[in-house]
């Protein structure tokens, strides 16, 4: 893998305006606790940021386009998403997963109302919106006025089923397979699977 | 495609845990407690007294509202997931009849409906 693009810095500031906010204060304090009694190494803090940059969120494409491709992986996959993802090589470590399709007849979108919980194993990282108390307040309320601002705009006769993933489990949406994808290798599939189509709020074509 | 060998069910790390003593089953109509204790709580406040119906059984999970306070979270809670539709959480609610969200929600936080 080439490695010659450049890495934040550890603590992720990658920009220096103003000063560090309380939580980061608190949050190098432990590390460096941390670091000082032997619990942990600055490189293996590197290390799992790297993960959650480089790693994390190409795994749920790679795991739902698996699952296009493989209706017997697929059926596991709604069955016990942590289980089928361990069979593939993917160890979701402490989350726990419930995989759910989108058919002709229903479509899913997650959100956490209390805080921001989301397969971070599965897709690095929530993006801001996902975190934000617009989306979070809205998508329960108004899914389909939500959807719409995200270019995405359902029938009446499709049902929304909005999922909050509000204590121990944790989410991901298998979206349906686009036409005129037979044929296609997985990687390339997978290339079709955003983030936010594996969150449920759009809906992945081929005419991205 | 090569068989995958055979592994036992307890073998295997699942996103359930076994919950034998619970309460509900799927398809049970409940009701969620309508009450504003104090504390830490994971049950929503627009989700509370709300009639709903029982999607899956999670498992048992150390409770929230103890593990928040650095307790233990013994004894486990059983943790549903509860399917509810839109009409009945927000009455004036714009979308299709049909609509549904979809809550975890502790058993101890349940009723029967």
């Amino acid at each position: 893998m080439s490695h010659d693009h450049r890495h934040p810095p550890a603590h992720g500031r990658d920009h220096e305006a103003g000063l560090p906010s309380e939580h980061e204060i608190l949050s190098r304090a432990m590390q460096e606790l941390l670091e000082e009694k032997g619990v942990i190494t600055a490189e293996q803090v590197r290390r799992r940021m790297e993960q959650f940059d480089e790693d994390f969120p190409y795994r749920g494409a790679r795991v739902i386009a698996h699952a296009w491709a493989d209706p017997e992986f697929r059926k596991r996959l709604l069955a016990d998403g942590k289980a089928a993802c361990a069979e593939f090589g993917i160890d979701l470590e402490a989350d726990r997963l419930i995989a759910v399709e989108n058919t002709a007849e229903v479509h899913n979108v997650v959100v956490c109302t209390l805080c921001s919980c989301y397969p971070r194993a599965l897709l690095g990282m929530p993006p801001t919106w996902y975190k934000s108390e617009n989306y979070r307040k809205r998508v329960v309320r108004d899914p389909r006025g939500v959807l719409k601002e995200f270019g995405t705009v359902l029938p009446d006769q499709v049902t929304v089923r909005v999922h909050d993933s509000n204590a121990d489990m944790r989410y991901v949406v298998v979206p349906m397979r686009p036409r005129g994808t037979e044929g296609w290798s997985e990687e390339r599939l997978a290339g079709l699977l955003t983030r936010d189509a594996l969150v449920g709020v759009t809906i992945p074509g081929t005419n991205q | 495609m090569p068989k995958k060998s055979p592994q036992s069910a307890s073998a295997r790390p699942s996103a359930y845990t076994p919950a034998p003593d619970r309460r509900f089953n799927p398809g049970d109509r409940v009701r969620v407690k309508n009450t504003y204790p104090p504390g830490h709580r994971r049950t929503p406040w627009y989700i509370r007294g709300k009639p709903g119906i029982i999607e899956r059984v999670c498992g048992a999970f150390p409770n929230p509202e103890e593990l928040a306070y650095g307790f233990s979270g013994e004894p486990k809670r059983v943790l549903y997931r509860v399917r509810f539709v839109m009409r009945d959480v927000w009455p004036d609610y714009q979308g299709a009849a049909h609509d549904l969200i979809e809550v975890e929600i502790f058993e101890h936080w349940l009723d029967p409906a």
